[in-house]
């Protein structure tokens, strides 16, 4: 390990929460998302063991109401939006494409605070009074008609977007104008692809759940009717703008994992990902038409036919591009010199799970079957396949892949490739179970359910035991690597990208020297210094065709 | 349906299958070793664009097909009214039965539901008949199913609305038409719970009469026969007096003032309950044979009598 690195520079309380070094930053928001993890995970227990018996044996429907709310704005609003952007994002952007730090390093900074100060209004609102208007904050259940702490909840949501706003910002300057020479736009790491489309999102949507959450705000607090029909509000309105920003949001938490499975995948079969500029291109196409597909969520909100019909038919072409990615995924293995290390089984997780979340997609997007599945449990495995199985999967997937630049240190790989192992099948006896439940019929956020619905109720509390299992291994034996790892080198993988080219952990300006980028991306042939076996001839690996 | 599942299920066991014999057959063999570099092929990326397009589409195709047709109500229907409030349902038959939490309807008849809510949003979900619409308060809202099996059905509240949302439930229960009479009948409907008599009684109490004469010559137009026909607005154009129109007309007069006629009325915004308001419109809707008067009808002319 090299003596002096980003991590022991300087010492001292004051030199973290003042740095304006966008590593520390990275693992400021480590830090921070992990406690809302763990707190939206807790209420995430405490639900799914409610439901064990069909009358709900461990809180009142009062409780059980604010345990699916907060459980939803800490994991979407707090944990899974700023996850990878903020924290692999973050420590990564720049020295993947040779920068010294991000664009506006002080700006990255104030995102850090903004975040929390957003995230002590919320955690005020949870801790006094609670919150349970679903995350969704539907008015005017939200706006007149809950006894709970809506205000400064809202209020937390709406200061916490500009936290985005500034990441999304910096992140898209920092792409335009700080990349290292010979780093053009088709030599970028997806992963910078699929952040950079990630902060289009960030810099256009968020302004509208913010200004939306502020109006329902302002209805409860002073009662100016927006959406309150009693005051020539409307309804239907708040679930447009709440939409349009977060039906774009689902692809602000699954693009950035989509990135880091294009960075993983190429390592771990040893060659370039097939169809570079598709992958890349798929992140651009599913940011701009994810944009128009919101109201896909209000089929059966009386909207218009037409309406119905445009979104259903657009909802279906914004699958195109993420099948795109499955397949070029797939195709990067054929003829590959593949590995199963610990990132690699998560990537490949990450395909089935998502092709799961993705393919069930198609059936919510079909206005037939939305009759009968909308707001059944059947969408809410849905959307846990693609956030969890997707989203996680893919964080939790990027945070062993780059923990040794990170830290400097190896996790035990044993140890590593068995949480990931628990965590799929524990995910999948979870949520797989909830898809039949919903095609049976049992709506969502239901504090009691009919008895026909226990056993599949039972299977899905069993695996959300294992499911958590699988979640508290990486934090023991990654936090126990720290110390006891063993020490990591640059590139213990090895991989192609900017960031292994430097010490780990990095220096705090990164590199020694601005790196001059003269290859391709995932190239491993024609990298002398990764001392691997590229061989003069380009023979297939395999003498089998 | 199964043409989903199938093309679905298709793509998934395809990757996952290509994918685990592609991570056994080539898997590392020496710690140097390099994959094949393959950069892409552009009649793959074709072909995996443009074959799922297709079948989406199909997929798409089918969806509308059947949405289109649950939206569109058909003629001759059983019309339910339904109330959602925190956290209960109440229904109500043609006859003015009233019913809480329960539905009772015959086989074979096309059953509509006309829906709307007391406070927030609330959603008829019926997983047997594969029927489920959102109840929004300000809007109506329709669902329409025809019954064929008798027999007891669950139905759900399933959109979120607040606490006791999962104890807002009910059974549907669908009979043969003679004992669906037998049970209306049975049943005592009339006087006060009838929503024609209570309508107009609050057509009196609430001074609608005053105006709204039958014979045309009032400040404001007769009702008589307006329910279901054109009506022309001051800004020349028509529009169908349905529930939703009546409704608006009485909670916000000024949005759509009729020709001829001065914007005096004033809103009832929050004076009545959905279930009055209901009454009234099924007032409105028995005026609907009564003559027409020659003269102070808002109903469009070239329209005609419906």
């Amino acid at each position: 390990m090299p003596r002096v690195h980003y991590l022991n520079a300087t010492y001292g309380i004051r030199s973290w929460l003042l740095t304006t070094d966008h590593k520390r930053i990275a693992l400021l928001y480590l830090a921070s998302v992990t406690f809302f993890f763990f707190i939206g995970g807790l209420f995430a227990t405490m639900i799914r063991l409610h439901l064990l018996t069909p009358a709900g044996f461990l809180v009142t429907p009062e409780t059980y109401n604010k345990l699916f709310t907060m459980h939803g704005v800490a994991m979407i609003f707090f944990f899974l939006i700023p996850s990878i952007p903020a924290v692999l994002g973050n420590f990564l952007l720049p020295i993947m494409i040779g920068a010294k730090d991000l664009a506006f390093p002080k700006l990255n900074l104030l995102s850090w605070y903004i975040y929390l100060i957003g995230g002590m209004f919320v955690l005020y609102s949870f801790s006094t009074g609670g919150l349970d208007t679903g995350w969704t904050f539907y008015t005017p259940l939200s706006s007149v008609y809950s006894n709970s702490a809506v205000t400064p909840a809202v209020i937390g949501i709406f200061i916490n977007g500009f936290s985005s706003i500034l990441t999304g910002l910096n992140f898209v300057v920092t792409v335009h104008t700080m990349r290292a020479p010979g780093m053009t736009w088709f030599r970028l790491p997806l992963f910078v692809w699929a952040q950079y489309a990630t902060s289009i999102i960030f810099v256009l949507g968020t302004p509208v759940i913010a200004i939306t959450l502020l109006l329902a705000g302002l209805e409860r607090m002073f009662h100016l009717g927006f959406f309150n029909p009693a005051l020539g509000g409307d309804p239907i309105l708040f679930q447009h703008l709440f939409w349009f920003y977060s039906h774009p949001a689902v692809y602000i938490m699954i693009l950035p994992a989509m990135g880091v499975i294009s960075e993983i995948i190429p390592t771990f079969a040893r060659k370039p990902i097939f169809g570079y500029s598709f992958i890349a291109g798929s992140s651009i196409a599913i940011a701009v038409i994810g944009f128009f597909v919101w109201a896909h969520h209000m089929f059966l909100t009386g909207e218009s036919t037409y309406a119905a019909l445009a979104f259903s038919l657009l909802s279906y072409l914004v699958a195109i591009p993420s099948a795109v990615k499955v397949f070029n995924w797939a195709s990067t293995l054929y003829k590959g010199s593949i590995s199963w290390d610990t990132p690699m089984l998560y990537a490949l997780g990450f395909i089935g799970l998502f092709l799961i979340g993705g393919l069930t997609g198609l059936f919510l997007a079909c206005l037939g079957l939305d009759i009968h599945l909308h707001d059944t449990y059947f969408v809410v495995a849905h959307f846990h396949y693609i956030m969890v199985g997707g989203a996680v999967m893919g964080y939790v997937g990027g945070l062993h892949f780059w923990w040794p630049k990170i830290t400097g240190k190896l996790y035990p790989e044993f140890m590593a490739r068995v949480a990931a192992i628990v965590l799929f099948f524990g995910f999948n006896l979870t949520f797989f179970p909830q898809f039949l439940l919903g095609y049976l019929g049992m709506p969502r956020r239901y504090h009691t359910y009919p008895p026909e619905f226990q056993v599949l109720n039972v299977m899905s509390t069993a695996g959300a035991s294992i499911l958590a299992l699988g979640y508290l291994l990486p934090m023991i034996y990654l936090v126990w690597s720290i110390k006891y790892g063993r020490v990591a080198g640059p590139n213990p993988w090895p991989s192609t990208g900017l960031e292994w080219k430097t010490a780990s952990p990095p220096p705090t300006e990164n590199f020694d020297v601005t790196p001059e980028v003269t290859w391709e991306p995932y190239d491993f042939k024609n990298r002398p210094d990764l001392g691997l076996d590229a061989g003069p001839s380009l023979a297939p690996a395999h003498g089998d065709d | 349906m199964i043409f989903i599942i199938a093309v679905c299920l298709f793509f998934a066991v395809a990757v996952t299958v290509a994918i685990i014999l592609f991570f056994f057959k080539y898997k590392r063999r020496t710690e140097v070793e390099v994959g094949v570099p393959i950069y892409g092929d552009m009649r793959l990326e074709a072909a995996w664009m443009i074959v799922p397009l297709i079948l989406s589409l199909a997929m798409f195709g089918w969806g509308a097909v059947v949405y289109v047709d649950y939206r569109t109500t058909p003629k001759d229907t059983l019309d339910i009214y339904v109330v959602g409030k925190q956290w209960m349902w109440k229904l109500q038959q043609p006859n003015g039965l009233r019913e809480i939490n329960e539905l009772h309807v015959p086989i074979g008849r096309n059953v509509r539901l006309i829906m709307a809510s007391e406070d927030v949003i609330h959603d008829f979900f019926v997983p047997a008949f594969r029927v489920k619409m959102d109840v929004v308060p300000g809007h109506y809202n329709t669902m329409w199913f025809q019954p064929t099996k008798p027999g007891k059905y669950h139905f759900f509240c399933s959109q979120y609305c607040g606490t006791n949302h999962s104890v807002m439930e009910g059974w549907v229960t669908v009979m043969e038409p003679s004992e669906y009479a037998s049970w209306l009948s049975g049943s005592s409907g009339g006087g006060d719970a009838n929503p024609v008599v209570a309508g107009e009684k609050l057509f009196a109490e609430k001074a609608c009469n005053t105006c709204h004469l039958s014979d045309g010559t009032g400040r404001a137009p007769s009702l008589n026969g307006v329910y279901g026909a054109k009506v022309l607005l001051a800004d020349g154009a028509t529009v169908t007096a349905d529930d939703s129109y009546i409704r608006e007309s009485i909670l916000t007069p000024n949005a759509k003032i009729v020709a001829k006629y001065a914007p005096l009325m004033p809103t009832f915004q929050g004076q009545l309950t959905e279930e009055q308001i209901l009454a009234l419109t099924a007032y409105v809707k028995s005026l609907q044979a009564q003559p027409v008067p020659a003269t102070g009808s808002g109903i469009a002319p070239a329209a005609g009598k419906k």
